[in-house]
């Protein structure tokens, strides 16, 4: 039907030579500032979580973490020192030795469940605080980040006392103190789809946020406290990369889970060699969304922009590289530039934002760089004329057509609200492309045919491969990377196993 | 088309929050697309009158609450719109023809239901299509019948009316816009519904239809209008509306020669709120004026 609409449409602007028609976007219409007003309730100072008590550092240093939306002081952060650290996996041990991993999974569980109820009472605030602190526009945080945190909180809790059924013939055990570093794109998220397992599991764990997005960690630090969690059983260090290195360099925990850039991925990964400890890494991504001539069109440029302007780009399985057949190579651009003419970039505590801002300078000004090496190296260009706040870190939504293999910007990761467009004429071309990357975290597949769905995602090599959408996170879906996207599973039985020694 | 693209598209209009002086423009602006209409067997010139006089002066003129795009009613009762709203009005005179709303009479019959209506004074025609000829496939024949209303209409503005719970699925919506587009003139309408089944306008048939409208705009420059009907009677569901036409076709479709609401209860929702804006607080339904009933 839809090819019976579509392919005998007359090209009656192409033939006159009339300048083609356009779609106006302009402000006869404009919204009104639609800020969300719950109160965030953030304290001006936060200490480090350890042992269940907020405790101030031993060096008594803190510094600001700022809001990048407006580069307002928001709180300040203590900052943690090797003492700490230690201090933090001496009170870790000491729980996993005398309570926690003596506990029976049905009462490990029942703390998971008051942690994802306290999470849920409180989820506007939360929501508030992560838009505050990260940058994420606020309609992300409330209806993506703080559901999702606690639905894994959720899902943990059903499986703590379900343990014995999640290796079938095989027994598990916990593996004792586990060190986690996670990063700054999903604070809140990252934090309980890292802890939820480990817990679940009956270990215990340090864990230590990215330095500019600590706060909701330290608040959920409240919700545990509230919860009655045992001290000791999660511990919380704040501060920048040598707090990281101290955390996983530190001889207790059994196991290290990070998340983050595959260049510290490697880092810690030389550092780990040689040492008993377990690792999982989940880095970085360059994914493929691939949309063949037959996909649903319009759909397909709903999901495209969806996988790389979600949370500013900001995201490790982010669809940052678009793959189009070449029959629909134009259509897909025409569509997909009249789509993000009306994406609304600006305060993300606004309920309209669409692109909030973009989470420090640093990573400003790394996008930055990587658009102008994608300008210099040839590729086109489009951003829509949207205006900027004038204040804040803010980048516009940037599709660049034309781009070869050998770009930079085909190749690197960006980690902003850029797209780099390829084109590709049959299925193995775009197999071969999808997978020549170092990556293989994700990639998206758009087309109406299931047989071609089903090669695809035999032949891709990434960790998740989305068929007619992209960005679905569920936490009994397993979610992480091959090649150097890193290894291990989070989220779902095999997340599970990670956090476990099998007998 | 694929179903749950679609659905999670619209979702997505929902969750725009509109607040103050742009709630206000929205409200006078979805006010001023209403087609109002009373389609009933038990219709008089008497209520139609009634209608007309609504459709006029819809509340107290100071709230400035605009005057509506047009009434809708049954060819019998043009004449009586016609003249209860006078030569000298910028609301114009719908009617719906061609045996609404099922179609099922023969082509001649219907064809002159419209020049009876055209000649009676209606300056917009709302048509249905061969629900039937479309769906056994016979394409030529449901277009064909389109052209020929064309032709009918002479001056007069059509309205095609697909009736998209009819078409069961995104693909035939579309599908059907396409085949009614290629043969209809710039400024004429497609339409969702004739309001007297199940389902009638809903945001997903909406973009399946502005997106159709939209891609054969870029295609060829021609710029068709549409018309959800049926099932909208809150302002809050028109806000949403309108939200989708800017973020789908843009501002060239914000005003009531692209866009209209085919619709009867919706006009006192709008009332009822712009009313609230203006004193903060919401008055009782008695305070405005009934002319019809739901629709």
């Amino acid at each position: 039907m839809t090819s019976l609409a579509e392919k005998k449409l007359p090209r009656v602007s192409a033939r006159s030579g009339r300048p083609a028609p356009e779609l106006i976007f302009g402000d006869l219409w404009e919204f009104d500032p639609s800020p969300e007003t719950a109160d965030p309730k953030l304290k001006t100072r936060y200490d480090l979580f350890i042992d269940g008590q907020f405790v101030a550092p031993k060096l008594g240093k803190y510094f600001d973490s700022i809001n990048p939306a407006s580069e307002q002081k928001l709180a300040e952060i203590a900052q943690a020192s090797a003492a700490d650290v230690d201090a933090a996996y001496q009170a870790a041990k000491a729980a996993y030795d005398n309570v926690w991993g003596k506990l029976p999974g049905r009462e490990r569980a029942k703390y998971l469940f008051r942690i994802a109820r306290l999470l849920q009472d409180r989820a506007r605030e939360f929501a508030v605080a992560e838009t505050l602190d990260g940058g994420k526009p606020i309609k992300e945080s409330r209806d993506f980040d703080v559901p999702m945190a606690a639905a894994h909180f959720f899902y943990h809790a059903g499986w703590a006392d379900k343990l014995d059924y999640v290796a079938p013939g095989r027994k598990v055990a916990p593996l004792g103190v586990v060190g986690q570093v996670i990063p700054w794109n999903f604070p809140l998220l990252m934090l309980a789809w890292k802890l939820a397992p480990a817990l679940a599991m009956g270990n215990t764990v340090v864990l230590k946020p990215a330095e500019t997005t600590s706060i909701t960690c330290l608040k959920l630090a409240e919700i545990l406290q509230d919860a009655g969690l045992p001290p000791g059983v999660v511990n919380f260090v704040t501060g920048a990369g040598d707090v990281g290195a101290a955390v996983l360099n530190h001889p207790i925990p059994a196991k290290i889970a990070f998340t983050g850039s595959t260049e510290v991925g490697k880092i810690i990964m030389r550092s780990l060699a040689g040492t008993e400890k377990k690792m999982t890494l989940e880095l970085g991504g360059k994914a493929a969304n691939i949309v063949f001539d037959d996909a649903p069109l319009n759909q397909a440029v709903e999901g495209i922009v969806n996988g790389i302007f979600f949370n500013q780009g900001h995201v490790c399985c982010a669809g940052s590289r678009l793959l189009v057949h070449e029959p629909v190579a134009e259509q897909v651009l025409t569509k997909l530039k009249n789509r993000i003419k009306v994406l609304r970039v600006g305060d993300p505590i606004d309920k309209n934002t669409d692109i909030g801002a973009i989470n420090s300078k640093e990573q400003l000004q790394k996008i930055t760089a990587m658009v102008a090496s994608g300008v210099k190296e040839g590729a086109e260009m489009f951003q829509p004329a949207c205006r900027l706040p004038a204040k804040g870190f803010y980048f516009r939504p940037t599709l660049f057509s034309g781009v070869s293999m050998s770009h930079r910007i085909a190749r690197e990761e960006i980690f902003g609200p850029v797209l780099s467009i390829l084109t590709f004429r049959t299925v193995d071309e775009a197999i071969e492309r999808a997978n020549n990357t170092a990556y293989g975290l994700s990639a998206g597949v758009w087309t109406d045919k299931g047989s071609r769905i089903l090669k695809m995602s035999t032949e891709l090599k990434a960790g998740v491969v989305w068929a007619n959408t992209y960005n679905k996170f569920d936490p009994a879906s397993p979610f992480g990377g091959y090649k150097e996207s890193g290894f291990g599973r989070e989220g779902g039985r095999q997340g599970l196993l990670d956090y476990c020694k099998l007998s | 088309m694929d179903a749950i693209g679609i659905e999670e598209r619209v979702a997505k209009y929902g969750t725009r929050s509109i607040k103050k002086a742009a709630k206000l423009r929205g409200l006078k602006l979805a006010a001023s697309m209403v087609d109002l209409t009373t389609l009933e067997g038990k219709d008089t010139p008497g209520k139609v009158a009634s209608l007309c006089q609504k459709a006029l002066c819809p509340h107290d003129p100071e709230l400035g609450v605009p005057q509506v795009a047009a009434v809708c009613v049954y060819p019998a009762m043009v004449k009586h719109a016609r003249k209860a709203l006078g030569s000298d009005t910028v609301v114009r005179v719908a009617s719906v023809a061609t045996a609404f709303p099922s179609g099922q009479a023969p082509l001649k019959t219907r064809l002159a239901e419209v020049k009876a209506a055209v000649a009676d004074g209606a300056d917009e025609i709302d048509m249905v299509i061969n629900r039937g000829a479309f769906l056994s496939g016979e394409f030529g024949v449901m277009q064909d019948e389109i052209r020929a209303v064309v032709e009918a209409c002479g001056q007069a503005t059509l309205k095609v009316i697909l009736e998209v719970s009819e078409l069961e699925t995104y693909d035939n919506i579309r599908a059907a816009s396409f085949l009614a587009m290629r043969v209809i003139r710039e400024g004429d309408f497609i339409k969702t519904s004739t309001g007297k089944t199940s389902l009638n306008a809903t945001l997903g048939n909406n973009q399946v239809m502005i997106e159709a409208i939209r891609d054969y705009y870029l295609d060829t420059g021609i710029s068709i209008a549409m018309k959800p009907a049926g099932g909208i009677r809150t302002a809050k569901q028109a806000l949403t509306f309108l939200i989708a036409i800017k973020e789908t076709l843009g501002d060239a479709w914000l005003n009531h020669s692209r866009y209209r609401f085919g619709a009867s209860a919706l006009l006192n929702d709008l009332i009822r709120q712009i009313e609230k804006e203006k004193t903060g607080a919401y008055q009782a339904p008695y305070y405005f004026s009934e002319a019809t009933e739901s629709y």
